[in-house]
C-alpha cells in the first residue's frame, strides 16, 4: 500500500508474487457481469484484463503492457451500472460484483467523440506517414468507421520535427499525448528525457527546456519508439543513402546482420513472433543488392574472445598481482544504450566497463582493414551497413572513436523495421524466399554469438568459453544451456564454481565465478547503485543490456512489443542455437583463422587493442 | 550566469533541500522559495534542484511549466496579477488593464525595461465580491478603479 | 459574514469547546456523530463526510493524513477565504477532530497561492494553538498527537481536485489520479488520507460542538445544516452568507438585493446556469448543488461573453492529461468563437453539446466532467439569446 518505487516498475519487470488464498489472492474470485455474460474473475483484475480473458474487445491507446497504468486517453471507457460517469477499463480493478456494459450507447458515443478529438489534433495524412498500416490511432479510426473530421483537423504544423539525434526523430505534431514514451523513459528505463510539460491545451511532451534530443541525456535506446502508438517517434532512417550506395557500382556494399533482427523480422511480414528468418533474410539482402552478407555473430564470438580474455586478465592482475587499480566487476559493453547511460549517470565508473567494442563496431573495423586487404578492395570504396535491432547503434557508429580503420568503421546502422521496409520496397515477400547462407570469411558463427540477442546471452556465451579456457572442460550444464542466465527477471545473479583448473589458471581453483545480468536501464541503475554502495565486491562479471529483454527487445525491433513477444523472440534464438554445430565462440574456425592470420598477437593483444577496443567519454548529467 | 552566481544558487538550493528534505515532496516548496527570492527559476536552478532531489531535470521542468505562479524567465520585481475571471471581468477589469498598461507603457505579458513591473492576467483569485481585484506580488487589492489601480502601481515605483 | 434569519451555525464564540468535547469521545463516536448528522462535503461534490472518515478510520496503516483543501479556485467562490481569515479556530479544530477521528497524526492545509497573504496569520494561529496545547503532542492531556503544516499552491485550479491536490503535495504536476484506489486507502504518500473542504471541517467541528440533532434541525432532507454561499455579480450586497439548505434562488436574490437578474450561475464556472424561469429551484444536494458559488447576471449581460470567459478559464486550467478535457474544452471554446462570428451551424452546435455530454461522462476527473456544464446549460437555457439571434 505504501508508495514504493517498485510499484511503478512495469509489470513485465516485476517478480511474480502469488498471494495466498487467505490474503485475497488466488482462489478469491468475484463474479461480474459483462454485457450480460456472467464471468468469474480473480479479485483485483482490471476490467480490461477481464474483458481480454473473455475475448471481449476493448479499444486502448495509452495502455501498454510494459508500462504503469495511466488511464488518460479514456478511449477504453465502459459503463458500470450505478455509476454516474464512465470508467476507464484499463485502470479499474474489479473488487466486487459489477455490471459492466462495454458497448452501450453512452460508451460508443464517448469513445467516438474522444477519437474525433484526437484526430482533430493529429497532424498529417496517413498515406504520407511511416506508420501507415501499423498505427494504433489509424486502427481505431478504422474500427470506428471514421470517415471525416467531425471537429476539424489541424492543417498547419505547430512543432518543428526534432532531427538532431542520430537515433530518434520526434515529430510532436503526431503526438496523441498518451505518455507511453514518458512512462517508458522515466519509469521503464529511468533515463528521464521526456515528460509532459506545460498545461491544459498547451500540454506537450518535451525534453528539458524543449532542447534538441541530441543535447539532452538521451541514451538512444529507442524504447519510446517501440511504444509510441503513432508516428510521433521514429528512428533516424538511413535507407535512402543505403540505396544510393547500392546503386553505385563503384561501391562495395557489405551488410552484417545481428542475431535479433532475424528472430523478429518475420513479424514485419505478418508472421507471428518467434520465427527465425536467418536464411531467407540472407537471400533477400542479396536480392536487394548487397555485395556481401555477413554475420555479426562472428564478431560476437570475437567479442567473447576479447572480453573473456580481458576478464581473465583483470582477475589475474587483481588476484595474483594484487593490482588494486584493476576494477571488478567487469561490465559488458556491447549495448550502446547502456554505454551512454553509464557515461551520463555514472561517469566515475567507466573503468569498470570492458574496453571491448560492440560486435557491430568490431566488424566495421575488420571489414575496412582485414577484409579489404584480403580481397584487395580500397577501404574507401567499402560501405558497411549493420542490420541491428537497435536505434542506439546509429549513434554508436557515429562516435568519433569509431574510426579505427582510418575511416568511419560502420557507415550505417539500420534497424529491423527499416530493413523490412527496404525489403518490401524491393518487392520481396520475405517468407516466400528460399534460404541461403552467409558469405565468407565471416560467414560461420557459433551459437554463442547468436544468443547475444537475448538478455543473459552474452554472459552465457562468455561462460561457455571462459570456463573451458580455465578448466579445459565444457561448462557443466546440460546441452551447454546455462539456465541461470536465461529468463526475464530484471536483475539476476548466479555463480559457477571453477574446479579442476588448468595449471595456468591455478589461482582460480575453487573460485566461485559470480556474475549478474541486468536488462533495461532501470535495472542497470539498481546494479550501479549497489556498486556505488560497495555491495558488489565479490561479483566478477556483469552483463547489462539497455533494453528490456536484451537486443530482441531493442529500439529498432518491430512494433508492437510486449513481454510475450520478447519471450517468443528469445525462444527463436535459443532454438536456433540448439541446432548449431559450433556453440562455443573459441571453437569457431573463423575465429581461429583470424587470430592466426591477422590479430596475430592474440586476444587483447596490440592489434586487437587498436582495432577492437575503445575508450569512453565522461559525459555527466549536466544539460548545457 | 557567472560561476560565482551559480555557486551561490547551488548553496542556496542545498540549504533549501536540507530544510524541506531531499525528497520529491520538497519540490514545490523549494521552487516557491526560489521563485520568491529570485523572481524566476532558471534553467541552472532547475537542474540543481533535480540533482539534490535525485529526480530528472525534465521532471522539474514539467512541474515549473505546470503551475502558473512559477516562471522560467526573469520577471519584474513586482508582478501585477490582474484577475480576468468572470466577476472581475464583469466589473470591468478591461478598464483597469488599459489604465495600468498606459501607466507603465507595456502590455500584459510584458515586463518594464527597468524590470520593476511585470503585468499578468490570472484566473479567479477569490475576490469575486470585491472585483475588480489584483495581486501585486502577494498583496491583495480589491474594488479597483482605473484611478485607484494607477495609484497602487505608483506606490510601488 | 452577513447571516440570514436566525440560522446561525457558524459562530466564532459558540464552538470553542468542540475540540475538548471531541477528545473525550472515541474516534468511532465522532465518525458516527458526523454520519448521523448527514454531513456532506461542502466543496461541491457532496460525498458523505462520515463515510469518508469511516473508511479512513478502518484503513490499517502506520500513518494517516488529514488534508484541508483550501485551494478554493472555483470562480465565484470565496467563502473559504473568509473562514480561514475569520473562523480560523473552527477550521483548525475541525481538522484536529478529523485527525482524531481517523487516528491521523499529521494534517496539511493546502492553501492556494492566491491566498498567500493569509499565510502568516495562519501560521501565527497554529503557533498559538500549539502553545495552548490544542495542537502538537499530547493534545489537552489526552495523549493524542496531531500537528498541522501549511503548504502553498502555485496557481492551478485543478489542484482543488483531491487527487490532483495530493499529486501536487507530492511534488508532481497536478494531474488527477485514477480512482480506485481512493485517497481514504491510498492517499498522500500512499497512506490513508482524508481530503476535505475548509467548510466541511468547520461544519464537523460545529456538529461535534452542538450535536447531530441540533445540526439537522436546519436544512431539508438529505441536505442538512447551513451552507456558506459566496455571492457575486450583479447585486447590491455581494459577500459570503450563511443560508439554510433548501433556500430558493429567488430568496437568495432578494437577500442580496439583485433586482434585475436574468440568470444565476450556481456552483461556479463548472456549475449550472439557471434562467429566471427556474428561480424557484433550491440550493441543495438534490437540486442545485454548489460548493458555494452564486454569480448573478443582470439583464444587460451578454451570456455568450460570460460563457466564453468560462471556457477560456477551463482551456487554461485543464491539467491536460486526459483527451476529452484537454481537447474537448478547446473545441467548445472554438465553437463559441464560431457562434460569435455567426458561423456555427445548428447541427454543429448540437454536435458540440453532445461532445459536452461525452466529456461529462468520460473525463478522468471532476474538472473535465463538469467543465461542459456552463456550455450545455447556457446554450440550452439561453439558446435564443446566444445562438438563434446571432
Amino acid at each position: 500500500m505504501i508508495k514504493d518505487k517498485l510499484s511503478r516498475t512495469p509489470v513485465s519487470q516485476q517478480p511474480l508474487i502469488v498471494k495466498k488464498e487467505e490474503e485475497g489472492g488466488i482462489g478469491s474470485f468475484v463474479e461480474v457481469e459483462i454485457n450480460g455474460r456472467k464471468i468469474q474473475v480473480q479479485m483485483g483484475t482490471t476490467i480490461l484484463e477481464a474483458c481480454r480473458q473473455n475475448n471481449i474487445h476493448i479499444p486502448t491507446l495509452c495502455y501498454h503492457e510494459d508500462l504503469c497504468l495511466a488511464g488518460l486517453c479514456r478511449i477504453c471507457v465502459v459503463e458500470i451500472e450505478g455509476m454516474r460517469t464512465l470508467q476507464a477499463a484499463c485502470t479499474y480493478p474489479i473488487t466486487n460484483k459489477l455490471k459492466i456494459q462495454t458497448t452501450s450507447e453512452k460508451v460508443r458515443k464517448a469513445r467516438r467523440h474522444i477519437l474525433d478529438l484526437l484526430l482533430s489534433e493529429h497532424y498529417g495524412e496517413c498515406y504520407s506517414c511511416h506508420r501507415n498500416g501499423n498505427c494504433e490511432l489509424q486502427s481505431l479510426a478504422k474500427e470506428y468507421g471514421v470517415d471525416g473530421y467531425k471537429f476539424g483537423h489541424i492543417t498547419e504544423r505547430r512543432h518543428t520535427v526534432d532531427r538532431s539525434s542520430y537515433s530518434v526523430i520526434r515529430d510532436m505534431d503526431k503526438c496523441v499525448l498518451c505518455k507511453r514514451c514518458v512512462r517508458t523513459c522515466i519509469d521503464l528505463q529511468e533515463v528521464g528525457v521526456l515528460e509532459a510539460t506545460h498545461r491544459g491545451y498547451d500540454t506537450t511532451i518535451s525534453t528539458f527546456y524543449d532542447k534538441p534530443l541530441a543535447d539532452v541525456i538521451c541514451i538512444n535506446c529507442g524504447q519510446c519508439i517501440n511504444r509510441c502508438p503513432t508516428a510521433a517517434l521514429k528512428a533516424n532512417d538511413p535507407s535512402d543513402e543505403i540505396w544510393v550506395a547500392i546503386d553505385n557500382p563503384k561501391k562495395h556494399v557489405v551488410i552484417q546482420t545481428a542475431p535479433s533482427p532475424r528472430a523478429s523480422i518475420g513479424e514485419e511480414f505478418g508472421l507471428p513472433p518467434g520465427h527465425s528468418m536467418t536464411k531467407q533474410l540472407n537471400t533477400a539482402l542479396r536480392w536487394i543488392g548487397f555485395d556481401k552478407v555477413f554475420d555479426t555473430n562472428f564478431t560476437a564470438d570475437l567479442t567473447i574472445m576479447e572480453e573473456g580474455t580481458e576478464l581473465l586478465n583483470r582477475l589475474k592482475k587483481k588476484l595474483v598481482e594484487g593490482d588494486n587499480n584493476i576494477k571488478l566487476p567487469q561490465f559488458t559493453s556491447c549495448s550502446p544504450g547502456w554505454v551512454k547511460y553509464i557515461e551520463h549517470f555514472y561517469p566515475d565508473y567507466l573503468d569498470y566497463l570492458s574496453t571491448c567494442k560492440s560486435p557491430q563496431q568490431m566488424f566495421g573495423a575488420l571489414i575496412k582493414t582485414f577484409y579489404a586487404q584480403e580481397n584487395n578492395i580500397a577501404p574507401e570504396d567499402i560501405v558497411t551497413v549493420a542490420l541491428m535491432p537497435c536505434s542506439a547503434k546509429k549513434f554508436e557508429c557515429n562516435r568519433p572513436e569509431m574510426h579505427s580503420s582510418g575511416f568511419k568503421d560502420v557507415d550505417y546502422g539500420l534497424t529491423t523495421r527499416e530493413m523490412a521496409q527496404m525489403i518490401r520496397e524491393a518487392g520481396i515477400n520475405l517468407p516466400d524466399l528460399e534460404g541461403s547462407g552467409f558469405d565468407d570469411p565471416f560467414g560461420d558463427a557459433s551459437g554463442a554469438g547468436l544468443i547475444f540477442g537475448a538478455t543473459g546471452g552474452v554472459m552465457e556465451a562468455a561462460l561457455r568459453t571462459v570456463y573451458e579456457i580455465v578448466t579445459g572442460r565444457e561448462v557443466p550444464f546440460k546441452n551447454l544451456e546455462i539456465t541461470p542466465c536465461r529468463g526475464f527477471e530484471g536483475v539476476r545473479q548466479a555463480s559457477v564454481k571453477l574446479e579442476g583448473t588448468l595449471p595456468e589458471w591455478n589461482f582460480l581453483e575453487g573460485v566461485d565465478l559470480n556474475f549478474m545480468i541486468a536488462h533495461g536501464t532501470a535495472n542497470a541503475k539498481k546494479v550501479m547503485e549497489a556498486l556505488v554502495r560497495g555491495e558488489l565486491e565479490n561479483i566478477h562479471f556483469i552483463e547489462v543490456m539497455a533494453c528490456p529483454g536484451g537486443c530482441i527487445g531493442g529500439g529498432g525491433q518491430p512494433i508492437p512489443t510486449s513481454p510475450e513477444i520478447r519471450k517468443k523472440r528469445a525462444e527463436a534464438i535459443y532454438n536456433e542455437d540448439r541446432g548449431l554445430e559450433v556453440r562455443k565462440s573459441h571453437q569457431n574456425p573463423h575465429i581461429k583463422y583470424i587470430y592466426e592470420k591477422f590479430l596475430i598477437d592474440g586476444p587483447c593483444g596490440h592489434i586487437s587493442h587498436k582495432l577492437l577496443h575503445t575508450h569512453y567519454v565522461k559525459r555527466g548529467k549536466f544539460i548545457a | 550566469m557567472l560561476v560565482s552566481e551559480k555557486h551561490g544558487l547551488t548553496a542556496e538550493i542545498e540549504s533549501l533541500a536540507e530544510k524541506y528534505g531531499r525528497t520529491r515532496e520538497a519540490l514545490l516548496p523549494i521552487l516557491q522559495e526560489i521563485q520568491m527570492r529570485h523572481g524566476y527559476i532558471s534553467e541552472f536552478a532547475q537542474q540543481e534542484i533535480a540533482n539534490f532531489l535525485d529526480i530528472h531535470p525534465v521532471e522539474v521542468y514539467g512541474v515549473v511549466t505546470f503551475y502558473a505562479f512559477l516562471s522560467r524567465k526573469p520577471e519584474g520585481r513586482y508582478i501585477v496579477k490582474l484577475c480576468q475571471t468572470i466577476a472581475c471581468d464583469l466589473a470591468d477589469k478591461e478598464a483597469i488593464a488599459r489604465a495600468i498598461e498606459r501607466e507603465l507603457n507595456i502590455k500584459f505579458g510584458e515586463t518594464t525595461q527597468d524590470t520593476k513591473f511585470t503585468l499578468q492576467y490570472i484566473n479567479c483569485m477569490g475576490m469575486c465580491d470585491q472585483g475588480p481585484a489584483m495581486l501585486v506580488n502577494d498583496d491583495v487589492y480589491t474594488h479597483l478603479t482605473p484611478h485607484k489601480a494607477v495609484e497602487i502601481i505608483k506606490s510601488y515605483k | 459574514m452577513p447571516i440570514m434569519n436566525d440560522t446561525i451555525q457558524f459562530n466564532v464564540g459558540e464552538h470553542r469547546l468542540a475540540l475538548e468535547k471531541a477528545l473525550k469521545l472515541t474516534p468511532q463516536d465522532i465518525v458516527m456523530e458526523i454520519r448521523e448528522a448527514g454531513l456532506k462535503g461542502r466543496g461541491g461534490a457532496g460525498f458523505p463526510t462520515g463515510t469518508k472518515w469511516l473508511l479512513a478510520l478502518s484503513a490499517v496503516a502506520e500513518k494517516k493524513f488529514v488534508i484541508c483543501n483550501a485551494d478554493e479556485g472555483e470562480p465565484g467562490t470565496f467563502k473559504d477565504r473568509v473562514l480561514l481569515d475569520e473562523y480560523t479556530n473552527l477550521v483548525i479544530d475541525g481538522m484536529t477532530i478529523g485527525g482524531y477521528a481517523i487516528q491521523a497524526t499529521e494534517g496539511i492545509i493546502y492553501l492556494r497561492g492566491e491566498y498567500k497573504y493569509l499565510l502568516n496569520k495562519l501560521e501565527r494561529f497554529l503557533d498559538e494553538k500549539r502553545e495552548n496545547n490544542q495542537l502538537g503532542n499530547n493534545i489537552l492531556g489526552t495523549g493524542f498527537n496531531f500537528d498541522i503544516k501549511i503548504r502553498l499552491g502555485s496557481g492551478a485550479y485543478v489542484c482543488g481536485e483531491e487527487t490532483a491536490l495530493i499529486e501536487s503535495l507530492e511534488g508532481h504536476r497536478g494531474e488527477a489520479r485514477n480512482r480506485p484506489p481512493f485517497p481514504v486507502n491510498t492517499g498522500f504518500m500512499g497512506y490513508p488520507t482524508i481530503v476535505n473542504n475548509v467548510e466541511t471541517f468547520a461544519s464537523a467541528a460545529i456538529i461535534i460542538s452542538k450535536g447531530a440533532d441540533w445540526f439537522k434541525k436546519i436544512g431539508i432532507s438529505k441536505s442538512y445544516g447551513t451552507k456558506l454561499v459566496s455571492i457575486s455579480g450583479d447585486c447590491k450586497k455581494p459577500g459570503v452568507y450563511e443560508v439554510p439548505f433548501g433556500i430558493s434562488i429567488r430568496d437568495l436574490l432578494k437577500m442580496v438585493e439583485a433586482d434585475e437578474a436574468k440568470a444565476v450561475q450556481v456552483g461556479g464556472a463548472s456549475g449550472q446556469c439557471v434562467p429566471e424561469s427556474q428561480f424557484d429551484r433550491k440550493i441543495s444536494f438534490e437540486d442545485l448543488s454548489t460548493g458555494g458559488s452564486v454569480m448573478i447576471f443582470n439583464k444587460s449581460r451578454d451570456m455568450l461573453h460570460i460563457l466564453k470567459n468560462f471556457m477560456e478559464f477551463f482551456v487554461e486550467e485543464s491539467c491536460g492529461q486526459c483527451s476529452p478535457c484537454r481537447i474537448g474544452n478547446k473545441k467548445l471554446l472554438e465553437g463559441i468563437e464560431l457562434i460569435e462570428q455567426g458561423k456555427c451551424s445548428y447541427t454543429y452546435l448540437n454536435e458540440l453539446i453532445e461532445l459536452g455530454k461525452s466529456m461529462q461522462l468520460a473525463s478522468k476527473c471532476g474538472l473535465g466532467q463538469s467543465s461542459p456544464n456552463p456550455f450545455i446549460s447556457i446554450l440550452t437555457n439561453f439558446e435564443n439569446e446566444v445562438f438563434s439571434t446571432k
